[in-house]
């Protein structure tokens, strides 16, 4: 019951109606965007599965390629300069080659995105209410009156107190805190069996933020919609995420179970992830242990594991293997990690090293 | 070079560096047609009073709004406070003109928190790093040039990029560029507004360890404002909680991580996500409804109270004295009627105000049932 867990069918194959596989299935995906300076390689080559009622975190820094990875799921990539390969099959049916007709009745319907900045993604022209309705009525062919109804219903279930009333307020009249559940409301209007959430919570206070992580929780719970929530902060991810995948340079370095990343991940960037932030448990006499360096340009990703210029480690593996061999994870693996080092090095320097950073369970 | 004590030193031996007393700055806000008339203030900072001690941390915590970047602007005299008093070493610098703050100015540095807008994009490196020195006429042995290649490589940057333009680094280089500048003057005490908060994680623990080998090395005190709890319980020995342009409890760094006593203080620290999945289970869960009221019209007596879960009829009537209550240790002070127990531990139940979370948690509970 997590990510990349196969049925024994196998996985769906294109155009082939697999009701009972994973609902949202990723594979060997390649976004590259032509640019002046060259060809950028967002995202390189990922895997991923996800299933009704489970929410999968993507953790990343900035440029790793996770927000790229679900704009092209829901097919919101520049086609001019964008260039994808690989399978996306969304309930069956593949996406990657999907003409904009098929992806537009899609779109707010089976597949809903929440985005950052509630006041960008918002339209200032239009009252709230009418565009929540607006989804509902050209995907489930409602009146203006019954949208308009469930634009109501809608707004009561994500919490605007006297939704009636707010219904015809426009998106400047609300707080942060309601614009974002207002979103909410819209991606969730048309009842979508997937939801995809765009650091939904980074531009919010954390009281708020706590508020929406649960509400948002708490609807999947209600309907049972598959969530991708997308964000670099680890602590959003302990709070929501069953499955969780780290991602870096535009491919996935380690991925399993919120328990596994989290208390006992494998991967050194994931290491490095965990001890460089500060923790309300952990003893403060410490120093942080940043990563050292920089995220890699994506124009020339380094060569091997895209990780090896800053990773620690990487001179224990013998040969220089991290420099010219990309370590890889094994497909039907839920759990994985993309690295060289040996199992048992690697055991000794998280107990050694990595552990006593992370802290004590309680604070 | 001298070397503060990392951790609880009694604050009476030390002398208070920067003293603020009442301190308070109201916004107008203008309307009417035509003639723009003043028709109420925002009140961003409304009397607060803290110290900070030579050598010593303070962090200054709350949500968006609460007024404590505006604190921050006070401190270092960019804005002109509405009422208080801001005493620097026994001097009163709150009204004080541009002319008696210069000497003063050179000892109160600032970081701010965008690294990309707070460097001039048509200077060098080495123009925006020496800019202070040039502006207070200070010619450090062996040049200008030198001083600024040695804060450079302070700072962890290479000296040889004196040069460069500040589009040519990182967001965590270009905050190292920030924290050389306000270094350059040998400051006593710098005032670093969210300076982690625009940079990836990756990167944000370098800037908190560069910041924090400065203080100890330099001896340089802090007024350290963050949004982040984590980062701010990390970086200073003493915090203060703001709400709503008021301070409703300070106290060492135990006192306020560990034995808390306000509500607000319980619902930020709950709401604070921890990388932990065991988290969630072995601390308090509270969780709020709605958001921080305007400021231009804050609730009467306790400000806290709209969104309080143990508000009563006292609290809209009288407004809670910031002192310390009975069972805090010294200098432990909390602004509140009804005090929580000093502990963030789990409860038997869980405080959940926001009506919306109340009702799915309470069908999806009956599901189960």
């Amino acid at each position: 019951m997590s990510i990349l867990t196969k049925t024994e069918a196998g996985p769906p194959g294109p155009g082939d109606p697999a009701p009972s596989g994973p609902f949202l299935s990723v594979r060997d995906l390649y976004v590259q965007f032509a640019t002046e300076d060259g060809v950028v390689k967002a995202v390189d080559g990922l895997s991923f599965d996800l299933e009704r009622g489970r929410t999968l975190g993507i953790v990343g820094e900035s440029g790793s390629g996770k927000s790229v990875t679900n704009l092209a799921v829901l097919g919101l990539h520049n086609p001019r300069n964008t260039t994808i390969r690989g399978e996306i099959v969304l309930d069956g049916q593949e996406l990657t080659g999907a003409s904009e007709r098929t992806l537009e009745r899609l779109r707010g319907r089976k597949m809903a995105m929440i985005f950052q900045d509630s006041l960008t993604a918002l339209s200032p022209y239009y009252t709230v209410g009418r565009q929540i309705a607006e989804p509902y009525m050209k995907h489930m062919g409602a009146s203006r009156k019954a949208a308009r109804e469930r634009a109501i219903e809608m707004l009561a279930r994500v919490g605007i107190p006297q939704p009636r009333l707010r219904v015809d307020d426009f998106p400047h009249q609300f707080s942060g805190g309601m614009r974002q559940r207002a979103m909410i409301a819209m991606a969730l209007v048309c009842d979508p069996a997937l939801v995809i959430a765009d650091e939904p919570t980074t531009a919010l206070d954390v009281t708020v933020q706590a508020q929406i992580l649960d509400l948002l929780k708490d609807l999947q719970r209600e309907t049972g919609t598959a969530i991708v929530i997308i964000t670099h902060d680890l602590g959003v991810v302990a709070n929501t995420a069953d499955d969780v995948m780290v991602m870096y340079a535009g491919r996935c370095v380690e991925r399993g179970t919120v328990r596994e990343i989290l208390k006992s991940p494998e991967h050194p960037y994931s290491w490095g992830l965990l001890a460089s932030i500060p923790r309300l448990s952990a003893p403060v006499d410490l120093p942080l242990s940043p990563i050292p360096g920089a995220p890699p340009s994506l124009l020339n990703p380094p060569s091997g594991c895209p990780f090896h210029p800053r990773c620690a480690f990487a001179e224990e593996v013998g040969g220089g293997r991290c420099a010219t061999v990309r370590p890889g994870i094994p497909e039907d693996e839920r759990r994985g990690f993309a690295c060289h080092l040996g199992r048992e090095r690697k055991r000794e320097i998280f107990t050694g090293q990595i552990q006593p950073r992370l802290g004590g369970g309680a604070r | 070079m001298s070397v503060p004590q990392q951790d609880h030193a009694p604050r009476e031996t030390m002398n208070p560096l920067l003293e603020v007393t009442g301190l308070r700055k109201y916004f107008p806000v203008r309307g009417g047609f035509l003639v723009k008339r003043h028709v109420a203030d925002v009140r961003a900072v409304d009397g607060i009073d803290f110290t900070i001690a030579e050598g010593e941390s303070l962090g200054l915590v709350g949500e968006s709004g609460c007024g404590k970047s505006t604190t921050g602007r006070l401190v270092t005299r960019l804005l002109e406070p509405s009422a208080g008093r801001i005493a620097y070493r026994g001097r009163d610098i709150t009204h004080s003109t541009r002319k008696e703050l210069a000497p003063i100015r050179s000892e109160i540095q600032m970081i701010f928190q965008d690294p990309y807008a707070s460097l001039n994009p048509r200077q060098t490196v080495g123009h925006i790093v020496s800019a202070p020195l040039e502006i207070n006429g200070i010619n450090p042995p062996g040049g200008r040039e030198k001083r600024v290649r040695e804060l450079l490589e302070t700072v962890g940057l290479n000296p040889e990029h004196y040069n460069r333009f500040p589009h040519e680094f990182s967001g965590g280089q270009r905050q190292r560029i920030g924290v050389a500048r306000a270094l350059a003057l040998e400051p006593k005490l710098i005032v670093a507004d969210e300076p982690v908060s625009a940079l990836d994680v990756s990167i944000q623990a370098q800037v908190v360890n560069l910041l924090q080998r400065l203080q100890r090395e330099l001896g340089i005190a802090f007024l350290f404002i963050a949004h982040d709890l984590a980062v701010v319980r990390h970086f200073s020995q003493r915090v203060a909680v703001m709400y709503l342009g008021r301070i409703v409890e300070v106290g060492e760094r135990r006192d306020i991580y560990e034995r808390p006593r306000h509500p607000y203080t319980h619902a930020l620290l709950s709401a604070s996500p921890e990388p932990d999945p065991d988290d969630r289970n072995a601390t308090e869960r509270i969780r709020l409804a709605g958001d921080v009221p305007s400021p231009v019209s804050p609730p009467s007596g306790c400000r806290f109270r709209t969104r309080c879960w143990k508000a009563q009829d006292r609290c809209a009537a009288e407004e809670p004295p910031l002192v310390r209550l009975e069972g805090n240790r010294e200098g432990h002070l909390s602004a509140c009627h009804f005090p929580e127990e000093p502990t963030t531990a789990a409860r038997g139940e869980d405080i959940v105000l926001d009506p919306a979370l109340a009702a799915l948690e309470e069908t999806t509970a009956d599901k189960t049932l």
